[in-house]
């Protein structure tokens, strides 16, 4: 893989895994202010950035963090993240973070949010309730409400009161990271030789842990680089990842799977970081606006249960979108929203003739040999037949 | 084993009969349904749920939990859980839905009845993010029109929801009585509703007076154990006159118990607060690891998944939307934080004077689970509260291991013994 080497994607590698948020203890030297650590899955990141604040992706500790403290709290039935967020707070690595942001995502990390309160008191913690009931036209006046209410409560953190103004400029520079993602990523679909999966997510990564201010010229460069590039294509299958939503597999392990063969056109990874499928609307209450982007303009999440459009259906769309031949499913061990939708998208992918690999993986592995020979089996059952 | 009370016994009163008469009228009704008789069925969830509004369009309630936890004390769920795991559901998913899809492949037929396609699915999201899962597959499967009813989960710190909170749930709940009504074919009764949500803040007046029993010593009955009995008709019939009547024959019957100094044990030694689901295919036998040493259930965290009356809560017929509400809300455990939940189980080992803390961590139920570890720690070390932590399962017989809860349980209560003797120092295992 000549691509990875090239610099701009390389010297971000160790960045997006130093688990001692080296951007962030920059951020607030620089610019003196706070910072909110965000846990997966979408996060509603203008309205901390609208506080003054620096929302930050918080993934757990990937293979970097061994669990001591944090096995004592949650069973082994918990999937890694949870375990491995809260050992950050034991050993100060969430130091840098004034307070944490969590979400009604699932079970585990909604305790998870208690959890941490108790065992930090000091550091605020943040819950939002995301609307799951989609088709509610109460719907978006509730969550509106509810980001104002999570305004007010960063606000006093921050101290100081989030006006509708900061709320719009701060969607306006998330609005800019996030296009330029969907053209990174409509780059890999197009052309998957011109950007790696791991250089792509690298990329998404940095994202979640820097000012959009500062990220996005980043992602400029990135994307002009990679649209210069003269690789010829491979002959490989073109496949769609999906489950890896929230606990992040590691690098290495992307990496494996697309050396393995495949060229992942799509993928669900930090899709809470890029869930809109467009800007957010300006003008008008810019509570209301990013509301109305959730509740009607977000990609399908794991997390997002919306009765209007069945999630395997949306699947079988992605793969037509993006001509895949395969679909990936790369699920977090013990992560449930995950596991039950692949008994959803098993169905639908028989049904539709889309061959696909059922994968499990956690942050912690270290070996991916085992996972790779499966993919390369997968591949080649697909080349040859 | 020379501190032990002799031969397990437990509480089987009238209460008990009359639970099962009651069930088996209700299972024969939702098979008559099946086979097609007339009526109409709504499948919704036993965390803080809206029955009373699904009476008024005499939609008749059927839970898949319910359902699921009979499959196991009957012993049949293993079979319907592999199934699902063929199907592609996972080891790691509840086994409360992988037991309901494998029911409803075999035809929803159950030993104890068959379950008619709901005409209506009615997600009260409620706490447990599974319930949207399972519902969302329901969906796909049965094909009934579905909805969820999104509760936001109690964010503040007193445990009070918040008035955008409750007005957010009234308009869903005025933005289900079209639909409604369309399944059902019953127009809207405001007094209806009222009748029925006025039999729930009695059948609720009723369930809390029982749960205040158990603060006497010896508590009249176990309250765990047999308060499981009593979920089912407080979940199956609450809002009806059958369910009403039931609670008050329970009321009288554990009352004259208590007054006459009779408890579920011959002798109560340890007076015990369990958190956690039963593990239904094992209850029986789970119920005598803890006989055999007299502990006796003061109070437990399980039987407030549906409603937690006894701290004041009732449902007021002058607002029947709201309160139906402000039960989703946070008048049950489900909805209700980690360590709000913390405060209850203290409150429980105070008040009914425990004298340790119980916790059964289930895997298919991480609402529960999720941090029960933390929970023994502020417990045992902020507390001083004597805590046990055992595993096994709700639904999936593979997880309980028999030999190893005992091993943990005699441990447990030895050393509480020993503690009682000597004064020594907290138990925690
Ligand atoms: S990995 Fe899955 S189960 Fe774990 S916190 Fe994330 S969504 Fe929840
Ligand atoms: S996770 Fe727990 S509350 Fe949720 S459906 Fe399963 S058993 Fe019920």
């Amino acid at each position: 893989m000549t691509v990875v080497e090239t610099r701009t994607f390389e010297r971000f590698r160790d960045v997006i895994e130093d688990r001692s948020f080296p951007t962030v203890r920059a951020w607030r030297e620089r610019t003196g202010r706070k910072a909110v650590g965000c846990f997966p899955v979408y996060a509603p990141v203008e309205v901390a950035y609208a506080a003054g604040m620096l929302p930050v992706g918080v993934f757990g500790g990937g293979n970097r963090v061994e669990i001591a403290n944090a096995d004592s709290r949650f069973q082994s039935f918990i999937c890694s993240i949870v375990k491995s967020t809260l050992e950050l707070g034991f050993v100060g690595a969430l130091d840098p973070f004034d307070a944490m942001m969590f979400h009604s995502i699932c079970d585990p990390a909604r305790n998870l949010a208690s959890v941490m309160q108790r065992n930090f008191p000091a550091r605020h913690v943040v819950y939002v309730h995301l609307p799951q009931n989609m088709a509610s036209p109460s719907a978006v006046t509730y969550l509106a409400g509810e980001l104002r209410r999570v305004a007010s409560e960063l606000g006093d953190v921050a101290g100081r009161t989030v006006t509708d103004d900061d709320l719009a400029r701060a969607t306006l520079a998330y609005d800019e990271v996030r296009a330029l993602l969907r053209e990174l990523y409509a780059l890999r679909s197009r052309a998957p030789e011109r950007l790696a999966t791991a250089e792509l997510y690298t990329l998404a990564r940095l994202a979640t842990l820097m000012d959009p201010a500062d990220v996005a010229p980043i992602l400029g460069e990135a994307l002009a680089e990679a649209e210069a590039r003269a690789e010829r294509p491979k002959d490989r299958v073109r496949t769609v990842l999906v489950g890896s939503f929230c606990e992040q597999p590691p690098l290495e392990l992307i990496e494996s799977l697309e050396a393995a063969g495949c060229y992942l056109v799509d993928d669900d990874l930090l899709q809470g970081w890029r869930p809109f499928l467009g800007h957010v609307a300006a003008g008008g209450d810019p509570f209301a606006a990013l509301a109305r982007s959730y509740l009607d303009g977000s990609a399908h999440l794991s997390t997002k249960h919306d009765l209007r459009r069945p999630r395997a259906q949306a699947l079988i769309e992605t793969i037509d979108r993006t001509k895949a031949d395969a679909v990936i499913f790369l699920g977090a061990k013990f992560c449930e929203p995950g596991l039950f939708d692949y008994a959803l998208y098993r169905t639908a992918l028989e049904k539709h003739g889309t061959p696909h690999l059922f994968l499990e993986f956690e942050e912690k592995m270290w070996l991916y040999d085992r996972i790779r020979a499966e993919v390369e089996t997968f591949v080649e059952s697909m080349l040859f037949r | 084993m020379s501190t032990t009370t002799a031969a397990p016994t437990s509480y089987q009163g009238t209460v008990h009969e009359l639970q099962k008469e009651l069930m088996g009228t209700y299972y024969r009704q939702l098979t008559d349904i099946a086979e097609g008789k007339p009526g109409k069925t709504a499948q919704l969830l036993i965390a803080g749920n809206p029955v009373e509004l699904l009476r008024t369009f005499d939609l008749i309630p059927v839970y898949p939990e319910v359902n699921a936890l009979q499959l196991a004390v009957r012993k049949v769920s293993l079979p319907l859980i592999q199934k699902a795991e063929e199907l592609g559901y996972a080891t790691d998913n509840c086994a409360y839905v992988k037991a309901d899809i494998g029911l409803y492949h075999g035809g929803y037929k159950a030993p104890f009845g068959t379950v008619p396609k709901p005409d209506v699915l009615v997600c009260n999201y409620v706490g447990c993010n599974v319930y949207l899962n399972w519902f969302e597959h329901l969906a796909e499967l049965v094909g009934a029109p579905a909805v969820n009813i999104d509760i936001p989960f109690i964010r503040t710190p007193d445990g009070e929801p918040r008035a955008e909170d409750v007005a957010y749930v009234v308009a869903q709940l005025q933005e289900l009585v079209p639909l409604l009504e369309r399944v059902s074919g019953v127009p809207f009764d405001e007094a209806k509703f009222k009748r029925i949500v006025t039999l729930s803040a009695r059948t609720g007046e009723l369930w809390s007076r029982i749960k205040a029993l158990t603060m006497r010593a010896p508590a009249p009955y176990d309250a765990y154990f047999d308060s499981v009995t009593m979920m089912a008709p407080l979940y199956c019939l609450r809002g009806t006159e059958e369910g009403l009547a039931f609670f008050e024959s329970a009321y009288a019957e554990l009352t004259a118990r208590a007054e006459r100094g009779e408890g579920p044990l011959p002798e109560e030694r340890f007076r015990i607060v369990i958190e956690g689901p039963p593990p239904w295919p094992f209850l029986r036998a789970f119920r005598d690891l803890f006989t055999r040493w007299g502990a006796v259930a003061v109070a437990s965290t399980y039987s407030t998944v549906g409603g937690i009356w006894e701290f004041g809560f009732r449902h007021d017929p002058e607002h029947p939307f709201e309160s139906v509400a402000e039960h989703m809300l946070s008048a049950n455990l489900c909805n209700r934080t980690l360590l709000q939940r913390y405060d209850q189980i203290e409150r429980y080992a105070r008040e009914w004077k425990a004298d340790a803390v119980v916790i059964h961590s289930v895997k298919s139920c991480r609402l529960f689970s999720a941090g029960q570890g933390d929970m023994r720690e502020h417990f045992a070390r902020d507390l001083d509260i004597p805590t046990l932590l055992i595993e096994s399962d709700l639904e999936d017989p593979r997880y309980f291991s028999h030999a190893q809860l005992r091993n943990r349980i005699d441990a447990f209560f030895e050393a509480l013994e020993q503690r009682r003797i000597t004064g020594a120092e907290v138990v925690h295992a």
